[in-house]
């Protein structure tokens, strides 16, 4: 009997029903507000109300005509593919390390690499800006990747761990016996095995950083990244360009994540083995 | 011996903190030969097999292979490929980019590594699953990958590290016959570690027991199945009787034995058995040469003791009764069925268990 036919038996349908609802529900409460605003960044009406004016694409056009816009979106890509990418290689290492290595203290070794994401928002922010701003680095791009790699290490840390803790613990040295040095395995074996998980990693960590508005806010100066930008336009006036661009951030979001999740889960569905000679 | 040695191990010591996985070892394995490695686990086979690749390095001592030491040469330069228990086989590489990986890391080209990789597949005969992926593969066809990717490098030693033990019954003495007629074949020496009788005593050429760390006996199947060298062993194969005892008197080539069942005797030529008059002993007699008897046997040359038969069991062409001796000690008879035809053999029944002197075998407390 396989596990689907398993899991027809003794089923409420009551209860199917009502597990069915419930995640509705849940979804709804999650992705209402989003969704609002993505209808009424196609609404012509100025103010968002319903009856719904006629669809329009002004207020996407107002965005993209924003010279400010476009420099916060180039702030925001350079950020995000350099935080991806230095966070990833971090994260890798310090994964890497955890696999390979016993030594005296790990466990602290992990718990404060796994910290700077359950600090604060405010209070990493405010301490990025009076460290960075102490030695000269504040107002720039440079100081938000700096800030978004401290905060996006550990989620790339924690993923690519995970894809390490499954590989079996002999493949390393099965290749190092072949005769792989330690870097030809590294490169041939490690790599290639937690590939998956460095891709999925890759692109959280680029999504995280496209998100990210506090420690922006406090350490990008004049150098604003696309969130900061939408503060910016919320102080001045509330315009339904804040909706067209808050509808570009989720897609392009959503796009990563998804992407990374495709790439994480992928693996798992391989191709049943042949049976026995 | 000391030319022909492809390896030896002179004084190897290896401690993990406090823990010795292996004491004082020396012994040397002849090129070409196949060698096993047998004990319970923990007994430290796997890690004399790993110190032999690189992969653990001995605490003390030396471990030459062609004469060489190589206690600091890396795994990566040794030519010593492993197969694994796990097999550990790249999952993300097909069949023939496994085998392909040992060429590769040396820097073989590309069309070259293909084509001696296309060698071992065919003589593996997994040709035609070059290209699936490992998962694809059943358990059979990963062992013939595992093999054929340690050998593309055409080593000197090879070492197995209980690489039949995920398998099935019928398929591993399927496999036992395919490794021992590579072995034959490719001439390269073969260092396999089991935890299994049948397939140590079955392949190998030598046998290696060990126990805590330490070497109990090195010899051929039959040595070690004929005379086991210590009490140790001899429970360990679990073939024979054993009765243990103080020597009561030794000499003009028997050696009487005082034990629980009584005085037994064996023969033994070995005249400096008087000095140990009064030492502990044991006398052991393999299972196919323990004879069963309705009447008590009084002949000459034959240890005769009465036991009650407690159970039998069948398996193919032979039968084991189990027996009782009057002390409660249980040993066990190994007979085909034709032998056994002429006994009543009933459940509580009394025997007369008895062996000729000769098939006697005296092991020394050490």
């Amino acid at each position: 009997m396989s596990a689907t036919d398993t899991a027809n038996i003794n089923r409420n349908r009551a209860i199917d029903v009502a597990l069915k609802v419930y995640i509705v529900l849940g979804y709804a409460f999650v992705f209402a507000p989003i969704a609002a605003s993505f209808v009424f960044s196609f609404n012509s009406d100025r103010f968002p109300s319903i009856p719904l004016g006629h669809f329009s694409l002004e207020w996407y056009q107002a965005v993209a005509s924003d010279p400010l816009v476009w420099q916060g979106l180039r702030n925001t890509l350079f950020v995000g593919v350099t935080v991806g990418i230095v966070a990833t290689a971090l994260g890798f290492g310090a994964a890497y390390t955890d696999y390979r290595y016993r030594f005296f203290g790990k466990q602290i070794y992990l718990a404060l690499a796994l910290l700077p994401p359950t600090i604060p928002v405010i209070i990493l922010g405010l301490a990025m800006l009076a460290y960075l701003s102490r030695i000269n680095l504040s107002g720039n791009a440079l100081s938000v990747i700096i800030a978004h790699v401290v905060i996006c290490a550990p989620f790339a840390m924690a993923i690519i761990r995970l894809r390490l803790s499954q590989m079996d613990p002999d493949l390393e040295a099965a290749a190092w016996n072949l005769g792989a040095s330690e870097w030809a395995a590294m490169r041939h074996v490690i790599v290639p095995f937690a590939k998956p998980a460095i891709l999925g990693a890759l692109f959280i960590t680029m999504a995280v950083s496209f998100d990210e508005f506090a420690i922006a806010w406090f350490v990008s100066g004049l150098n604003e990244t696309l969130p900061v930008k939408v503060l910016g336009f919320l102080q001045g006036q509330v315009s339904p360009r804040i909706n067209a661009i808050g509808t570009f951030v989720f897609v392009t979001s959503m796009s990563l994540v998804i992407l990374a999740q495709l790439l994480l889960t992928g693996r798992g569905q391989k191709a049943r083995p042949a049976a026995d000679e | 011996m000391k030319n022909d040695a492809l390896v030896s191990f002179e004084g190897v010591v290896k401690r993990f903190g406090d823990f010795i996985a292996v004491q004082r070892m020396d012994f040397e394995i002849a090129k070409g030969e196949f060698l096993a490695i047998m004990g319970s686990s923990g007994c430290g086979k796997t890690t004399t097999l790993r110190m032999l690749a690189g992969l653990d390095a001995p605490t003390e001592g030396v471990i030459r292979l062609s004469g060489k030491p190589i206690n600091d040469l890396p795994t990566w330069s040794r030519d010593t490929p492993m197969v694994w228990q796990s097999l550990a086989l790249f999952p993300f590489l097909n069949v023939i980019e496994n085998v392909e990986f040992a060429l590769k890391m040396r820097g073989v080209g590309k069309a070259e590594r293909r084509r001696r990789a296309e060698q071992w597949l065919d003589r593996m005969q997994i040709t035609e699953f070059a290209g699936r992926n490992i998962s694809q593969l059943s358990g059979g066809q990963r062992q013939r990958v595992a093999l054929a990717r340690s050998l593309v490098v055409e080593p000197e030693i090879l070492l197995l590290d209980e690489p039949l033990s995920a398998l099935d019954a019928a398929l591993k003495v399927r496999m036992q016959s395919v490794l021992k007629n590579l072995q034959r074949e490719t001439g390269i020496t073969f260092v396999y570690v089991t935890h299994s009788q049948s397939e140590a005593f079955s392949m190998a050429d030598r046998v290696v027991i060990m126990s805590r760390g330490k070497i109990e006996q090195i010899g051929t199947p039959q040595e070690i199945y004929r005379t086991p060298r210590t009490r140790f062993v001899a429970d360990f194969l679990g073939s024979s009787n054993i009765f243990t005892g103080k020597v009561a008197a030794a000499g003009d080539g028997v050696v009487t034995l005082d034990t629980p069942s009584g005085p037994l005797k064996l023969a033994s030529p070995d005249a400096s058995l008087r000095a140990a008059v009064g030492q502990t002993a044991s006398l052991t007699v393999l299972d196919t040469k323990t004879n069963l008897a309705v009447t008590p046997r009084t002949g000459q040359g034959v240890n005769a003791i009465p036991v009650r038969m407690i159970g039998e069991e069948f398996i193919g062409a032979t039968a084991t009764i189990y027996l009782e001796t009057r002390e409660g000690q249980e040993i066990r008879i190994q007979k085909s069925h034709e032998e056994l035809a002429n006994l009543p053999l009933e459940i509580g029944r009394e025997f007369e268990a008895y062996w000729s002197f000769d098939d006697g075998h005296l092991v020394m407390e050490q």
